[in-house]
């Protein structure tokens, strides 16, 4: 049998949805039966690749990297679900929009002590961040929402297991 | 007591004149989704969701604030009126900063079990992200602006319940904000008895008892349908 292509993304979130990934314990044996993982922060693959059928995108859109492999992602990936509540509502990640501006928040963070006090700004080195944190959903289209701060470990494998069925009858199809 | 007989969702339905709409579909067992709506105060028709269809008529009606009348069509599930109540939904979350996960209500919460019962899985609008008060100057109570919808209940419940009306609503539209007496916090309010019933009718984690930490926010909103009750019950 041929196994489907799984992607994880890491974007704007603690990482807290992928321990929870990691929460499904021995059901990532019979899972590592059914998927390839193509692209995740948990093995060391440094470009996202082409033909990728699932992806769990952990995170908010929060800086110019996330747009960058979110695009990415979206022309390469067949079914993007958006996990956890930072990718689906913006979460705490998008707590920031509160505070203003990048540079008024920049200046909050590092300069409210000291308001002469230098703020980082260097081009190449950190990335820009986005003028507003959002979800997922607002900067390229989202098949599945997958809610929870993380969501637990049985809704990510009723999710997984959902979502490689409808892969499976698609690839047949192809 | 005279009846009227109409139907909802072609079920035929006897219910008291003085019934609304939303009563009479409870009573038949039919679900119209509400957040306003509390028993035991006025219904204001403010939050929208208890909309239904009426044969004859174009215009959505609150089924909280409209009387039943004889040979009444109305129907409570359309494709149009699922869209419109998600769309509500939709936007009370983008209004405020409704962050579910670290709020003290999470999982107790009126607006989450909406959005669950509706199928609202995402927001499709821009979050408006406003700056918001949180008001815990009260001895015992707080009040995070964040969370609120402007549901009134807390207004209705501290008026006609507790007879004091200690909040109103300040301010129009987008801006308008829940306030104590005459704009003060609430610690200063000289009104407030400190009884607690804004506190069982939030529907939200706006209202909330001091020291209570993500998810711990529990309340029986029913209990204000039991003071009313068992206030106009007579020995």
């Amino acid at each position: 049998m041929q196994r489907a292509r799984l992607a994880t993304i890491w974007l704007g979130g603690c990482s807290g949805c992928h321990m929870s990934l990691l929460d499904m314990d021995e059901w990532l044996f019979e899972l590592a039966q059914h998927v390839e993982v193509v692209y995740s922060p948990l093995v060391d693959i440094k470009e996202y690749p082409d033909g990728v059928d699932i992806a769990l995108v952990e995170g908010a859109i929060a800086n110019e990297d996330h747009l960058h492999l979110i695009r990415q992602a979206r022309e390469r990936t067949r079914t993007l679900i958006a996990f956890g509540d930072c990718a689906v509502t913006g979460n705490v990640t998008a707590l920031r929009n509160l505070f203003g501006t990048p540079d008024d928040l920049l200046r909050k963070v590092y300069a409210a002590g000291a308001p002469d006090g230098p703020v980082p700004r260097e081009a190449g080195v950190v990335p820009v961040l986005t003028q507003t944190v959002t979800p997922v959903h607002a900067v390229v289209p989202v098949e599945h929402y997958l809610p929870g701060c993380p969501p637990d470990a049985g809704a990510i494998r009723a999710a997984i297991s959902e979502a490689l069925q409808v892969s499976a009858i698609e690839t047949q199809r192809k | 007591m005279s009846v009227r007989t109409l139907s909802i969702n072609g079920q035929q339905v006897s219910a008291p004149a003085e019934a609304t709409v939303l009563e009479a579909a409870r009573d038949a067992g039919i679900t119209i989704p509400t957040l306003c709506h509390l028993d035991g105060l006025s219904d204001v028709g403010a939050c929208r969701l208890c909309l239904v269809e009426i044969t004859g008529s174009n215009k959505l009606q609150p089924a909280c604030h409209t009387r039943v009348a004889e040979g009444m069509e109305v129907q409570t599930e359309t494709p149009r009126l699922q869209q419109y109540r998600r769309m509500v939904v939709e936007l009370l979350f983008a209004e405020r900063n409704h962050v579910c996960a670290v709020c003290v209500a999470n999982g107790h919460c009126e607006l989450q079990n909406l959005a669950r019962a509706l199928g609202m899985y995402h927001v499709r609008f821009d979050y408006l992200s406003p700056t918001c008060a949180v008001d815990i100057t009260h001895s015992r109570f707080g009040i995070d602006h964040n969370r609120c919808v402007l549901c009134a209940r807390c207004v209705r419940a501290c008026d006609e319940v507790e007879g004091v009306h200690t909040w109103d609503i300040a301010g129009r539209g987008v801006a308008s904000r829940v306030i104590s007496d005459l704009d003060q916090p609430w610690g200063e309010s000289t009104s407030c008895t400190a009884c607690g019933k804004c506190v069982l009718a939030c529907p939200t984690g706006a209202i909330f008892r001091r020291g209570v930490t993500v998810g711990e926010m529990e309340r029986d909103s029913a209990k204000i349908r039991f003071i009313v009750e068992a206030r106009n019950q007579r020995w």
